[in-house]
This record gives structure tokens, C-alpha cells and sequence, in this order.
């Protein structure tokens, strides 16, 4: 008898199907991994087992667990949920109620479940099985590191010695290192309880590392299901094959120009430092932080730059102070022969570096027409005429592969991959020479990864752009990095080509990262 | 650094609240001394004489630099000595404490009433949100708004007073000679100040909860084998207490704006009233000591709101910010 069998479920929210006809059968002690991008169903699916749906969803077809069909009275399917699954979610932060220490909250879950005697013993047990020290418990979940609070996510997961635990994307959150711990301690505890794992992830790599078997959504439909190794390896649907050839990602070819050593240094970096002094007034509480320390780093004209770290370690703050959005504590930076501190950046030079956000979710302004958002920079040039913009914004837009006549329409209107295109135009619409990438492609479905990446590779090419990219995501800096920084506590600690640093890591923050890159698929 | 961070946030309260006390009695005296109108031409008249005038302007201490008038006002008020009032030439803190036996129990009445009234029915609508309740108690608590309190006071008078003549229509009498009869005095006046507050209190509550209810940490809650109202109840009433402390605290200050009306209506002897008549008078030693309490009583419960901020969330603990 399967742990989990739904048979034919539709889920569909007004006119919407939202998942069509879906079957799918999970045995005991199975991990089953969903691939899938966002949209495809994947997340409710996993909340339709758990009974999570939101009430605004109509539901068809039947759900078994453990060969009985999921109760349809409340308290009933809330014991089921208490006593036999547990769940993880993908924002640890949000996850956990910020007014009460992870101690209190793994407790509650533990009499929720009904199932354990001694309450204090048993939260120290579950916290020293998800790695974290006894004392954590009496912390609140701002007091943690996002992967400790994933964990404590874990161990409130555990609670109920729960036969099947549902992860939904709870690694996407999280840096490469702390992703990889939590992936493996995932894996090693379904192990250690024989417990079933149903992982949902957009990342086929960390499905290929975690899962036995896997089923692939697209749109509300299962498009394929397998073997982990079979579906990877010969994958039989297109839209499979297509996952896994994005998954990969090639080294782009070279520009004659880019391997010119001795190219003008367009941005110098020099001594920067970025000092935050904690809550003000009262003096002596709380040393202040070097979010960015003693930074010194050159970029030559037509040269793409990676800066690679684990979060918090400064690289944005950094990226912010390079284009005047915030200011150095000491040092300088000089570009193209004038220096500036960060605050003190003149307009026209402003206009020479741009800056692209990680999430093109929120970094349009809803209320404003594409043309308005993209057009806001040109300010920075000073009076022009309404010809001259036109053109520009046409000229933008264009060059990122999208039609002059979306200019009129709003950012809602657009997926996340125009989105970005369109962060992109607006990054291009003073013509600037140097542009500032943070985590470009990281909000992205994989799938549209490779075309942005390979828009900024052409648009480099073709306006002879300088790229600063901050990420941390080790493949698409190899794809297409001429050279990486890598950055731990505000200073930069190991520099080089991306094949000889990747090959020869010196540094134990670089080995650390080359230890956590998930294994390429098939 | 041997400082716990809890002493820390307190420290910052309270240093806060010196400094808008400070502040707030500049602004008073500054706004009442370039008030046009001399007070002792006021209690002379129109027909005295230049001499008599400077004279009670001298007796009064008008005459002195305006610095130094103002460190006497604070100085004496340290002390408890709050002047005299020109008009009824009695001692300002003796009126001022006679009058506030009787607002702040009838502030106090309509804060708990509002309280108990308002938060449940927030909550209930949010539990039931979209459905005929809901939509029910929010059309009563626009209502609530919408209708002035002294003719919602005029309204109970009528019922509970007239009618049924369960209560006083209006006056009171003091509470040493009779308590229970005081307390009666209140109720009416209580519920009339209670209803626009309790109303907005049910929104405010209904919405912050609303959006609680959404938040991912309910799910969590409900993954872990909570019903959905058992998890809006655990974990989303106490986040959703955080907007609504805020206004709890600014309502304060409305109440007791709002006693001056009410304590018309009901013709109660309160501070709304003194200050009422200290205004038209023109006795401005009586409106500036009142001002001053008010400010004082105010800002205090700014500070309580503040501190149960702290207590209720322990992110502002650790930043004191």
C-alpha cells in the first residue's frame, strides 16, 4: 500500500486549473522529489496532502493516505497533519512566529503530536538531531542564522515522528553553504527514520542529490515521473530534456577584447571600508560592524568581474557604495579618472554605472508604466527632449529582445524573466559603461536563466559593457566571469580566473563553496 | 558593556519621555505667553487703570523676563505648586486633582470598556471574515464611528435615564459621600466616550489579524495540527496586538479630548470642563497647569505603550530602536 496516492486531482481556483488530472503514487520510505518552475502546481499539490489548500480552491479527485481518503472534517484532518506529516517550508524567517523562542514553538508541536512524554528532554533531542546546541531553544527566531532557523523549522517538523515530511523549496532560501548542510541533514535524517520525503525544489540538482524517484510538473500536469537516474539520464518528455540541458551551464566563449590584459582599469576600488555603528545615542552598546573592509579591487573597460560570499558577507554593501547609493566609511573608489566616495557621485557618472536588482518582482513600481520606470534615469543626463527619450526607451527596450509597444504597458502585465529583461533596459538606458549585477538570475526559473545570462553575454559584447556581478551561485560565475573575487567579512580573500580558482581553491571559504556545489546532473 | 538590553530600552523610554515633557511645557508656555490679551487687564477690565494694571501685573510675576517666568512655572511645578488661578483664586493643583477624581475614572471606564468590547469583536470578525457576521459587526463598528458621542450619549440618557431609569441622567456626586453613586454617575458618560473607540479599536483589530492570518508562520501552525482558528488564535492574536497597542495609546489622548463634550452632556464636574471654562475666562495659569497634566497623563501612556511594545516583542528588546 502506497504512504501517499492521489488519484486524478484537479485543484483550480475560479476559471484557473491550477493542477489537472493529477496521479501520482509514493511508497513508504520513498524520497520523491517534484521539479517543476513557479506556477506548475508544484506547492499545491504538496499542500492538498497536508489538506492546506487555500479555501478559495475547488478540489476534485481523492487523496489516500496510508489507504484511507483524507478526512474532510477540520479537526479530523488537523490530527492527521498533527500526528503523521511534517512539513518544511522554503522562508524560515516568515515560517516561524517571531514572537515566541524555536524552544516553545518545538514544544508546542510536540504536544500538538500527543506523542511524547517528557516535553523539555524531548526538544533537546530534536534540536541535537537538526545539529543545533540545547541553548538555541530559548531563542527567538531573529536571534538565528537562516540556516539555524531552517533547522529549527526541521526539528518543529520532526515533532511528531511524522511517517511522511513534505520540504516545499526549503533550501532556496538559504547561500550555497548553509543549502548544501541542509540538504544533506534532510537526506541523513529520512535515512536515520526511515521517513518518506516528498522535496519540492525548481533546482533539478538538488532533487538529482536528495530524492530516489521524481515527477516533473509543467503547467498542473505531471509531465513525466521516474527513477531519479532513469528520468535524468534519458529524459522521455521534451520539457524534461529542456530542465536538464538549463541545469547545465557552459562556459561562454570569450571576446578577443576581454582576454586583453592590459586593458585601461575602468573602476578602481581603493581601501574602501563600510563601518555601521549599531542603535546611536547611548554610547558603548554594541561595537560597530565593518560590513566592508579595507576592499581594494580594479576593473578593466569590457571586463566581467564576479564577487562571490555567503550572505552577510558585505558584497552588496559594497556593489551599493560603487554606484553612490550608500557611502564609504574610508577609502575611495576612483572611475574613469574621477574619485568619489559614494555619496559624492556626479550625476553624468552616475549615469555611467547602473545597477540590476535581484527580484524583478519589486523592483518596478507597480503604479508606473514601463516607459515611466525605464525613463527615470535619464534624468541623470539633465534636459533632454522628448524625441531623445523616446528613442532611448526604444532603443532600451529593444535591445533587451522585447517590442517597443510594451513600453505603454505595466510591470504586472510581464513574467519574471521580461521583468528582469526590463530591469535590464533600464539599467542600459543612460548607455552606461559599467554595470552592476546583483544576483541577476537567482529569482529566476532555471529555464529562463540561460536567456538572460545570454542576453547580458551579447549586450557585453555588443555595447561594450563592464559587469560587476555579486552572487553567489559558483556555475553561473563560471559561465561567465573573466575573473572572481571572493569575499568573507567584508574583505576580499582570494582572487583569479575562474578555472584556476575554481580548480585550485586556496582560501577555506572557496573550498567550502566548491564542497557545497551540488553534483551536475546525468 | 554590563548593560542588559532590556535596561537599555528602558533607559531610552524614559530618557524619551524627559525630553517630550521638557519640550511639550516650552511649547505650552511659549504658545500661552504670545497669546494676545493681558490676564490682568482681563480680571481688571476694560475700565482700570494703567497703574492698577501694571500693579497686578507685578503682584502676578507677569513683569519678570519670559525665561525666567518659565524656569519659576516648571520649578513650582516640581514642587507641586501650580499658581493660582486668577478667576477662582484657589490653588491650580487643588482644582486641577478635584476635577481629575472625576475624569480620569470616567477615561479609565470607557479605555476598559472599549477594550473589552472592541478586541473580541475585531477578532470574531476576523475569524469569521467574509461571512454574514463579519460583515455584520463591521457595519456596526462603522456605525460606532460614524455617530458623535454626545448624541450617543444623549441616546443612552434617554434609554437608561428617562425610560428605565436605571441610572442618573446626569451630574454627579462625590465620591466620598456616596462611591456607589458616583460610579453610577460615570457609567453613562463611560459608555458614550467607549462606543467611537471601541469601534475603531474592532477595526483595527480585525485587520491587523486579517493580515497575520496570512502570514506563513499561521501555516506553519497549522502544519504542526492546529485548526485554523486554533492557530489565529495561539500565534496570531499576540502579533496582531502589536498595531493595535499603538492605537490603544494614541486613543488616550482622544479620550480625554473627547471629555469635554461628554462631561457637558452629562453636566459632570470634570477636568473637561475646567479647562472649558478656563479658556473662555481667559484664566491662563488655570489652562496651563490643566494643559500640562494632560500632556503628562498623555505621554505616560505613550511610555506604558511603548514598554508593553517591549514586552510583547522581543526584536525591539534586543535593537532598542
Amino acid at each position: 500500500m502506497a504512504l501517499v496516492d492521489i488519484r486524478d486531482l484537479t485543484i483550480t481556483f475560479g476559471q484557473h486549473e491550477a493542477v489537472s488530472g493529477l496521479s501520482l503514487r509514493i511508497e513508504r520510505g520513498e524520497r520523491f522529489g517534484i521539479i517543476g518552475e513557479s506556477g506548475s502546481g508544484k506547492s499545491l499539490t504538496a499542500l492538498a496532502i497536508a489538506g492546506l489548500l487555500p479555501e478559495s480552491a475547488a478540489v476534485s479527485g481523492q487523496v489516500l493516505f496510508e489507504g484511507t481518503v483524507l478526512p474532510d472534517d477540520e479537526r479530523d484532518m488537523t490530527r492527521l497533519r498533527g500526528r503523521h506529516i511534517g512539513m518544511v517550508f522554503q522562508e524560515p524567517m516568515t515560517a516561524l512566529n517571531p514572537l515566541m523562542t524555536i524552544g516553545e514553538q518545538i514544544e508546542e508541536a510536540i504536544r500538538l503530536s500527543e506523542t511524547s512524554e517528557i516535553v523539555p528532554l524531548a526538544v533537546s533531542a530534536l534540536l541535537d538531531e537538526v545539529g543545533l546546541a540545547p541553548g538555541l531553544a530559548a531563542r527567538y527566531p531573529h536571534q538565528l542564522s537562516g540556516g539555524q532557523r531552517q533547522r529549527a523549522m526541521i526539528a518543529m517538523a520532526l515533532a511528531s515522528k511524522p511517517e511522511l515530511m513534505i520540504a516545499d523549496e526549503p533550501t532556496s532560501a538559504l547561500d550555497v553553504i548553509t543549502q548544501r548542510t541542509v540538504l544533506d541533514l534532510i537526506s541523513t535524517i529520512c535515512r536515520r527514520r526511515h521517513m518518506t520525503l516528498i522535496f519540492i525544489s525548481h533546482d533539478i540538482r538538488a532533487v538529482a542529490a536528495l530524492c530516489t524517484r521524481i515527477g516533473v510538473m509543467r503547467a498542473g500536469e505531471l509531465v513525466e515521473q521516474g527513477v531519479t537516474g532513469d528520468v535524468l539520464r534519458a529524459p522521455v518528455a521534451d520539457y524534461t530534456r529542456e530542465l536538464v540541458a538549463a541545469s547545465r551551464m557552459e562556459r561562454r566563449l570569450r571576446s578577443s577584447a576581454s582576454l586583453n590584459d592590459d586593458r585601461a582599469a575602468l573602476l578602481r576600488v581603493e581601501g574602501v571600508g563600510r563601518i555601521y555603528r549599531q542603535s546611536g545615542i547611548w554610547p558603548g552598546c554594541g561595537a560597530p560592524v565593518r560590513a566592508v573592509d579595507q576592499v581594494e579591487l580594479t576593473i578593466g573597460t569590457g571586463e566581467c568581474v564576479a564577487l562571490v560570499g555567503p550572505s552577510g558577507c558585505g558584497k552588496t554593501t559594497l556593489a551599493r557604495i560603487i554606484v553612490g547609493l550608500d557611502k564609504a566609511s574610508d577609502g575611495r573608489m576612483v572611475f574613469d579618472g574621477t574619485a568619489y566616495d559614494g555619496s559624492n557621485l556626479p550625476p553624468l557618472l552616475r549615469a555611467n554605472m547602473s545597477l540590476v536588482f535581484q527580484d524583478p518582482f519589486s523592483s518596478f513600481d507597480p503604479r508606473m508604466t514601463i516607459a515611466q520606470s525605464l525613463g527615470e534615469p535619464l534624468h541623470l543626463l539633465g534636459r533632454i527632449s522628448g524625441e531623445e527619450r523616446e528613442a532611448r526607451l526604444r532603443e532600451a527596450i529593444e535591445a533587451v529582445g522585447l517590442k517597443a509597444a510594451m513600453l505603454a504597458r505595466y510591470p504586472h502585465e510581464f513574467s519574471g524573466g521580461q521583468r528582469q529583461r526590463l530591469a535590464i533596459a533600464r539599467a542600459l538606458v543612460t548607455r552606461p559603461r559599467l554595470v552592476v549585477l546583483d544576483e541577476p538570475v537567482s529569482a529566476l526559473d532555471v529555464s529562463v536563466r540561460g536567456d538572460i545570462l545570454a542576453l547580458l553575454a551579447r549586450l557585453q559584447a555588443e555595447h561594450g559593457l563592464t559587469y560587476l556581478i555579486i552572487s553567489h551561485d559558483l556555475d553561473m560565475v563560471a559561465a561567465m566571469a573573466d575573473r572572481v573575487l571572493v569575499m568573507e567579512k567584508g574583505r576580499i580573500v582570494e582572487e583569479g580566473t575562474p578555472e584556476t580558482l575554481f580548480a585550485h581553491p586556496e582560501h577555506p571559504l572557496t573550498k567550502a563553496l566548491m564542497a557545497a556545489r551540488l553534483p551536475e546532473v546525468a | 558593556m554590563g548593560v542588559s538590553p532590556m535596561t537599555l530600552f528602558l533607559l531610552r523610554r524614559i530618557a524619551g519621555f524627559a525630553v517630550t515633557l521638557f519640550v511639550a511645557a516650552l511649547i505650552i508656555f511659549l504658545l500661552l505667553d504670545l497669546l494676545p490679551g493681558d490676564p490682568a487687564r482681563f480680571i481688571l477690565g476694560i475700565n482700570a487703570t494703567p497703574e492698577a494694571v501694571a500693579a497686578l501685573r507685578a503682584q502676578m510675576g507677569l513683569d519678570a523676563p519670559a525665561h525666567e517666568r518659565f524656569l519659576n512655572w516648571i520649578g513650582g511645578m516640581l514642587r507641586g505648586d501650580f499658581g493660582i488661578s486668577s478667576t477662582q483664586r484657589l490653588a491650580v493643583s487643588e482644582l486641577i486633582a478635584e476635577r481629575m477624581a472625576v475624569t480620569l475614572p470616567l477615561t479609565m471606564i470607557a479605555m476598559v470598556v472599549s477594550v473589552v468590547v472592541g478586541l473580541p469583536i475585531g477578532i470574531l470578525a476576523a475569524m469569521r471574515r467574509g461571512k454574514a457576521t463579519d460583515t455584520a459587526l463591521m457595519v456596526l463598528a462603522q456605525t460606532g464611528v460614524a455617530v458623535p458621542n454626545f448624541w450617543f450619549g444623549m441616546l443612552l440618557t434617554l434609554v437608561f435615564a428617562v425610560t428605565l431609569r436605571w441610572l442618573p441622567t446626569g451630574g454627579f456626586i462625590p465620591w466620598d459621600e456616596d462611591a456607589g453613586a458616583a460610579l453610577r454617575g460615570l457609567v453613562l458618560p463611560g459608555l458614550a466616550l467607549a462606543l467611537p473607540q471601541a469601534s475603531i479599536l474592532a477595526r483595527v483589530m480585525r485587520t491587523a489579524l486579517v493580515d497575520v492570518a496570512e502570514q506563513d508562520f499561521i501555516r506553519t501552525a497549522r502544519a504542526k495540527g492546529m485548526t485554523k482558528s486554533e492557530a489565529i488564535w495561539r500565534h496570531g492574536v499576540r502579533n496582531a496586538l502589536l498595531p493595535v497597542l499603538t492605537i490603544l495609546g494614541l486613543q488616550f489622548a482622544y479620550l480625554i479630548a473627547g471629555t469635554i463634550i461628554v462631561e457637558n452632556v452629562f453636566y459632570l464636574p470634570g477636568l473637561g470642563r475646567l479647562i472649558f471654562t478656563a479658556i473662555s475666562e481667559r484664566d491662563l495659569v488655570l489652562v496651563r497647569g490643566a494643559t500640562i497634566v494632560l500632556v503628562v497623563a498623555t505621554t505616560a501612556t505613550m511610555l506604558l505603550v511603548d514598554l508593553c511594545y517591549g514586552l510583547v516583542d522581543p526584536r525591539l528588546r534586543r535593537q532598542g530602536a
